[in-house]
């Protein structure tokens, strides 16, 4: 069976540390970081990589578009 | 090692599956964390994208927190006075009937102060779509008492919570715009979760369809959250949106235009 394989993108600087990619995330692929962005927000970030599905969940939610996703099979 | 550069891989345009809308500026929006005006802002950016509107299309943004929405949405969008997005947009729709119009205001703006103008033009059946943003709270001046702040919901004005004998109760314009013969398509939505977000996309699609075919007035509520002004984190607040605000503001169509008047429209049309 076809495997899918996922990665995101996210905008450090952009993003507000909103959580709402972290708590959708049906993989826990994300996390908040320990270190702050420009702006002082723990930004969201893939803490788990290997995990992510591409699903887009976690861009569908964000409310300031911070997130690209990539998706392939393999 | 081998996973991150099993990762990279998959980082190239061919497996691109989502990205934001190329509509949407650079400029940060001015949103607090988790605020549901910027997603609703990216799903409205992504219909017009996909529907090839973004020359043909005039936004008209309301006094609120979305005030500054001509800065985040590279469209033609118009300021309004206080509540008189519906007569602004009322007045571009038939200066220009071939442009896509739509509102973009919040629970302050269109059930308050501007009550009249939403009311009158609802009726009036202008060939518009009104997107409305109920967050049950004045959100953008320090989260004060809205028409549709719910009983007992505690707020800078009604600090005690909201007390119906004295304040009246919370206030459902959906439905009351659903009575009114000029609307044709009148549903609330919200977009806190992917499904959610989803299906708000696509109501905003079939708006966007009846308005090309001159149904009348297209009527969206976007039930939605406000963090700063509830005084939660975002997560929190979608939660206790989910549980208290769709309990007095039921998700789901209200209003949808039988298919025979759709088609009979189309007929009209060619
Ligand atoms: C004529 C006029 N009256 C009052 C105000 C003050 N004012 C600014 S925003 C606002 C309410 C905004 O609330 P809402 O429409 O719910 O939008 P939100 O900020 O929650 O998105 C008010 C009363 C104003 N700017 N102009
Ligand atoms: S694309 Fe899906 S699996 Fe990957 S991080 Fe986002 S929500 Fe998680
Ligand atoms: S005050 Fe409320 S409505 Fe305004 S941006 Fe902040 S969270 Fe959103």
């Amino acid at each position: 069976m076809a495997k899918v394989k996922g990665s995101i993108v996210v905008d450090i600087e952009k993003c507000k540390g909103c959580e709402l990619c972290v708590v959708t995330c049906p993989t826990k692929t994300i996390a908040l970081a320990a270190e702050v962005n420009g702006k002082g927000y723990h930004y969201a970030y893939p803490a788990n990589p290997e995990l992510c599905i591409g699903c887009t969940n976690c861009a569908t939610v964000c409310p300031d578009g911070v997130i690209t996703v990539y998706r392939m099979k393999i | 090692m081998k996973t991150a550069e099993g990762l990279k891989d998959i980082i190239k345009p061919e497996n691109l599956v989502y990205r934001k809308s190329s509509l949407i500026t650079d400029k940060p929006f001015s949103y607090c964390p988790g605020c549901g005006h910027g997603t609703t802002h990216r799903i409205i950016a992504e219909v017009i994208e996909e529907e090839n509107l973004a020359e043909n299309t005039i936004g008209v943004c309301p006094v609120g927190c979305s005030v500054l929405m001509y800065d985040f949405l590279d469209l033609d969008i118009q300021q309004a006075a206080h509540g008189r997005a519906p007569a602004v947009a009322t007045a571009i729709k038939r200066l220009m009937p071939e442009k896509f119009v739509f509102t973009y205001q919040g629970d302050g703006d269109l059930a308050a102060i501007g009550t009249s103008e939403t009311i009158h033009a609802c009726n009036r059946g202008e060939n518009i779509l009104i997107v409305f943003i109920n967050n049950g709270i004045y959100g953008m001046t320090g989260g004060q008492m809205a028409p549709t702040t719910l009983e007992g919901m505690k707020s800078s004005t009604s600090p005690y919570g909201r007390d119906v004998k004295m304040m009246g109760n919370p206030l459902k314009m959906t439905e009351l715009v659903a009575m009114l013969p000029g609307t044709c398509y009148v549903t609330r939505q919200s977009v806190h979760t992917p499904a959610a977000v989803r299906k708000a996309k696509k109501a905003i699609k079939k708006a966007v369809g009846y308005q090309k075919k001159g149904m009348g007035t297209c009527f969206i509520e976007i039930v939605s959250n406000c963090p700063s002004g509830w005084k939660m984190t975002p997560v929190e607040s979608n939660k206790w949106m989910e549980e208290n605000m769709f309990a007095y503001y039921k998700p789901g169509d209200l209003k949808v235009p039988a298919e025979s008047d759709a088609d009979a429209e189309n007929k009209n049309e060619q």
